[in-house]
């Protein structure tokens, strides 16, 4: 802890020099890896930048402005059509990327405003419903989107590096992602952010504070949505030929699994979600034919363990992964004077959200 | 002009019931005018109009000469009418520091855009923010909580902060829905001054739901008695306590007998 | 032949309508569960649809391979169901209060990926079904009117099911306890009433709400372990009906149901899966609280 001496030094992004220094080796440890590690791990690593985007722009909305959706999905899916039709339509690489963006975020505009009076649930099921109805339409949409058959995304050129997995992709999404969290800290450092954990923790009194509801959910959402629909230009990178059924329930619910993982409101929680469940599918690959009575073998193993993770979670560690961290920072820091008591959950009670 | 109110024939309605019925009254600069009653009196609902989570169903309120009986619940604090609620509604998982900061949203000008570059501007803005949350802690003398999450502050201290948080939006009405509820003696003892220095040093009107009559008695310079959302009485405390009606309508319903004693 | 093709028009009409209030009781019982459990606990069990699919499956198993009587199997599947409805709530649900409703949601979610896998690996990937007295049998209502038993008798077994549902929690002592539990829990705690186990038992109920369900769909639909996934629809039937009515949950159901068949046969092909979420986003964005729900809002 440094002795801070002016107001300023609190809207720093970083708390000390120490840290920037560890963000610092970090990024370049990152941008080094793919000359080192193989194709196969720079793939891999690469998805978990992607889902990290997307797991940022979830965790901005639903994290911090505690809002669900369940159709997050289809923002992923949105972004990723948006870049490759204005790419296949001749569109420029530094163009179509903001675009197909934007136009998420303007999606993202198009739900906020009407679910601006929904409740939690009833958002979740709006949010689930809205998903559908966007794959339903994309899957119609023969024309446009290519349906069933599915849309080849072209392969773009940006300053000499080839936009294709693994390489390009990588060193693109890790970019993409650094902006993204600048501009998510930033956004948690303005009063942008304050609003938003504001309308998170209390409505009524975020109003009465001066807070315009609508206006900040629908700017929330819009955020959101953009930063999702960048992950999904950057997933059709990845994934090189798009089809609509890839953007279903089954991605929304991945997606909402990494904030939850990673724990509600925190970033480092986004990003330690994104690789959990981005790596998942992976390592029961790797343990799938050693384990015992053909278990590895059910084709339900996968989305199976997805839920079990989740219950356990949610269950015993509510904080997720970044709460296990910063228990884990304190005590190391404490050790050996570490008191139990210090990590003992808070009892809490049944809050009723009803007005009897 | 500045920091006057008034009500005017104040009517709400729920469904059937009529929780609020033909209630006028006019607030004076620089006063703290106290509402008592006993539960289901009424009470914050006329707040709950005021700070504009109800639209009335008849009557109107003006402040400062303006009508704000339709004015949108956003704008109020703008306008200079901060609240507190009856149990605590604060920002529960950001620190101190941050209520108070969200205290100052009514007086933040930036632009979105320029804040998601954070432009020196967006800087300037949030220093002078802090500064003026700064001068709030140490008037309330919150200093060794500053960086705390609320989540981890005693009820008592929550009560201050919410107090706090209220001054950060630079009132000139503020609206105490039951500051001492959920307090001990102390603590109700102390809010008490906190109530007389807003009212003296800062110069700000005040209007005071309130079971308390030790409290009441205390700050109030004049109180008004509301019974089943009409009102009984008005006057000074040792008025309104005294009057035959409020009196029948305690015993009446006898909702709080201790609190009776205490005055 | 105007006459003819007029009167076609009519019976083609009442049988989409059967039809779809068929599909509209399933997806209203589905939804009963749902409102059940959000009135008593204001959890959101999006697992629902799963203790349907298990509820088939344990039928499946009773009637059609071990080859007992259907009724006896159909009331064996709702006790099985039911009593994994208690101890869902018990072991897990209960461990949970106190969280924010949405974590509960996603619990939830979680634990139907699970049981989905489960089933799987217990019963299989493949579509399984029994002979029941009403598959493929029909019943003459006379003016060229005839309709499938097997829809008749899911309306029926609705119909009846709610009549018991009616009687249990307003006439027995436990259905009153369980109706105080869920209007005011400390309330019904001071009273003397074991909140925790009415919760389960409320639990149980709705997993036999799901079961009956189950069996009742069995005539018209093959059992497979993705037949959960009728829980979105389910779901649209309860926000149609406020999400804590009863009442509500059925008529939203049947409200789904028709229009879904209507859509399916007078649209263009596909339109069917859109209709009833559309339905569903529309009627939120009118009426944000469903059509039978009342204004909630939180107390200050």
């Amino acid at each position: 802890m440094t002795l801070r001496t002016s107001y300023a030094q609190d809207l720093t992004l970083a708390r000390s020099r120490a840290t920037i220094g560890w963000y610092a080796l970090l990024l370049a440890v990152l941008i080094a890896l793919p000359h080192v590690a193989g194709e196969f791990y720079v793939g891999e690593i690469a998805f978990v930048f992607i889902y990290a985007i997307a797991g940022v722009g979830l965790m901005l909305l639903t994290g911090y402005t505690g809002l669900v959706s369940l159709g997050h999905a289809a923002f992923l899916g949105i972004g990723a059509y948006g870049n490759a039709i204005l790419l296949s339509k001749g569109v420029p690489f530094a163009l179509s990327l903001p675009l197909a963006g934007l136009m998420a975020a303007l999606a993202g505009v198009v739900i906020g405003i009407p679910t601006l009076r929904m409740s939690g649930l009833y958002l979740a099921i709006a949010t689930l419903a809205f998903g559908t109805v966007v794959i339903l339409v994309g899957e119609k949409w023969h024309s446009l989107t290519g349906g069933f058959d599915g849309f080849p995304v072209p392969t773009p050129t940006v300053l000499g590096l080839r936009i294709e997995a693994p390489e390009g992709v990588y060193y693109l999404a890790l970019g993409v992602l650094v902006l993204v969290l600048l501009l998510a800290m930033n956004i948690l450092r303005a009063p942008l952010g304050r609003a938003m954990v504001a309308i998170r923790d209390s409505e009524i009194s975020a109003q009465s504070m001066g807070i315009h509801l609508a206006f900040y959910k629908t700017v929330a959402f819009a955020i959101s949505a953009g930063i999702t629909g960048l992950a999904g230009a950057l997933f059709g990178h990845y994934v090189r030929h798009l089809a609509p059924d890839a953007f279903g329930i089954l991605l929304s619910i991945q997606l909402v699994t990494i904030v939850f993982i990673g724990g509600l409101g925190s970033l480092h929680g986004a990003v330690f979600g994104a690789a959990f469940v981005a790596m998942l599918p992976q390592a029961i690959a790797l343990v799938r034919d050693d384990l015992p009575f053909g278990i590895g073998r059910l084709p339900g193993l996968e989305p199976s363990l997805f839920g079990l993770i989740l219950v356990l979670v949610i269950m015993f560690e509510p904080a997720g992964i970044n709460g296990r961290w910063q228990k884990l920072k304190t005590w190391a820091r404490n050790f050996p004077l570490h008191r139990r008591a210090a990590f003992r959950r808070q009892k809490s009670y049944a809050k009723s959200e009803r007005l009897r | 002009m500045s920091g006057t109110f008034s009500a005017r024939d104040l009517s709400m309605r729920f469904g059937g019931i009529r929780a609020v019925e033909g209630v006028t009254f006019d607030v004076q600069k620089g006063e703290v005018f106290s509402i008592i009653g006993p539960n289901g009196a009424g009470k914050t609902t006329i707040f709950n109009m005021i700070s504009r989570i109800y639209t009335p169903s008849g009557g109107s309120l003006h402040f400062e000469g303006q009508d704000i009986t339709r004015i949108a619940p956003h704008r109020i604090a703008g306008l200079g009418i901060a609240r507190t609620f009856q149990n605590i509604e604060l920002f529960s998982h950001a620190t101190l520091l941050q209520n108070l900061l969200i205290g100052r949203h009514c007086h933040s000008h930036v632009g979105i855009l320029s804040q998601l570059a954070f432009l020196p501007s967006v800087r300037r803005a949030e220093i002078e923010h802090r500064r003026r949350a700064e001068e709030v802690i140490e008037f309330l003398g919150l200093q060794r909580y500053r960086d705390q999450l609320i989540a981890n502050l005693p009820y008592g201290v929550r009560k201050v902060v919410e107090l706090g948080r209220a001054l950060c939006t630079e009132p000139k009405l503020l609206l105490l829905d039951e500051p001492s509820s959920g307090l001990n003696v102390e603590e109700t003892e102390e809010m008490g001054f906190w109530i007389q220095d807003i009212q003296k040093d800062l110069g700000i009107t005040i209007i005071m739901v309130e079971h308390d009559m030790k409290l009441v008695s205390a700050v109030s310079d004049r109180v008004l008695a509301l019974n089943q959302g009409r009102i009984l009485s008005t006057g000074t405390s040792a008025e309104v306590q005294s009057d035959p009606e409020v009196i029948r309508a305690y015993i009446g319903g006898a909702p709080e007998p201790a609190k009776e004693d205490a005055a | 032949m105007g006459k003819r093709a007029g009167m076609d028009d009519l019976v083609r009409l009442l049988q989409l309508a059967v039809n779809g209030t068929a599909a509209g009781c399933i997806y209203g019982l589905v939804a009963l569960g749902f409102v059940l459990i959000y009135k008593a606990t204001e959890m959101v069990n999006f697992a629902q649809g799963e203790l349907m699919m298990l509820g088939a499956f344990f039928a499946y198993t009773f009637v059609g391979l071990w080859g007992l009587n259907y009724w006896l199997g159909f009331g064996l599947a709702i006790a099985a169901t039911a009593a994994f409805g208690y101890a869902l709530d018990a072991v897990v649900l209960r461990r949970v209060i106190g969280q924010p409703q949405f974590a509960v949601v996603m619990l939830t979610l979680g634990l139907a990926f699970i049981f989905r896998a489960v089933a799987g690996a217990v019963w299989g990937y493949d579509a399984v079904g029994f002979t029941t007295p009403f598959t493929n049998k029909t019943a003459n209502f006379g003016g060229g009117v005839v309709l499938g038993q097997d829809n008749v008798s899911i309306i029926i077994g609705t119909v009846i099911l709610c009549l018991v549902l009616y009687l249990f929690f307003s006439r027995t002592r436990l259905g009153i306890a369980m109706q105080a539990s869920s209007q005011n829990q400390l309330a019904a705690y001071y009273m003397g009433i074991p909140v925790r186990t009415v919760f389960s038992l409320i639990w149980a109920i709705s997993a036999g709400v799901a079961a009956v369900a189950a069996v009742l769909l069995v005539p018209v639909q093959m059992i497979d372990v993705n037949m959960g996934l009728i829980g979105i629809k389910a779901f649209a039937a309860a926000v149609l009906g406020g999400f804590g009515s009863i009442p509500g949950a059925l008529v939203g159901g049947i409200i789904v149901g028709i229009v879904e068949q209507l859509a399916g046969y007078y649209l263009p092909a596909g339109s069917m899966e859109l209709t009833s979420n559309i339905v569903l986003l529309a009627v939120l964005i009118v009426w944000p609280q469903g059509l039978f729900g009342q204004v909630i809002r939180k107390r200050v």
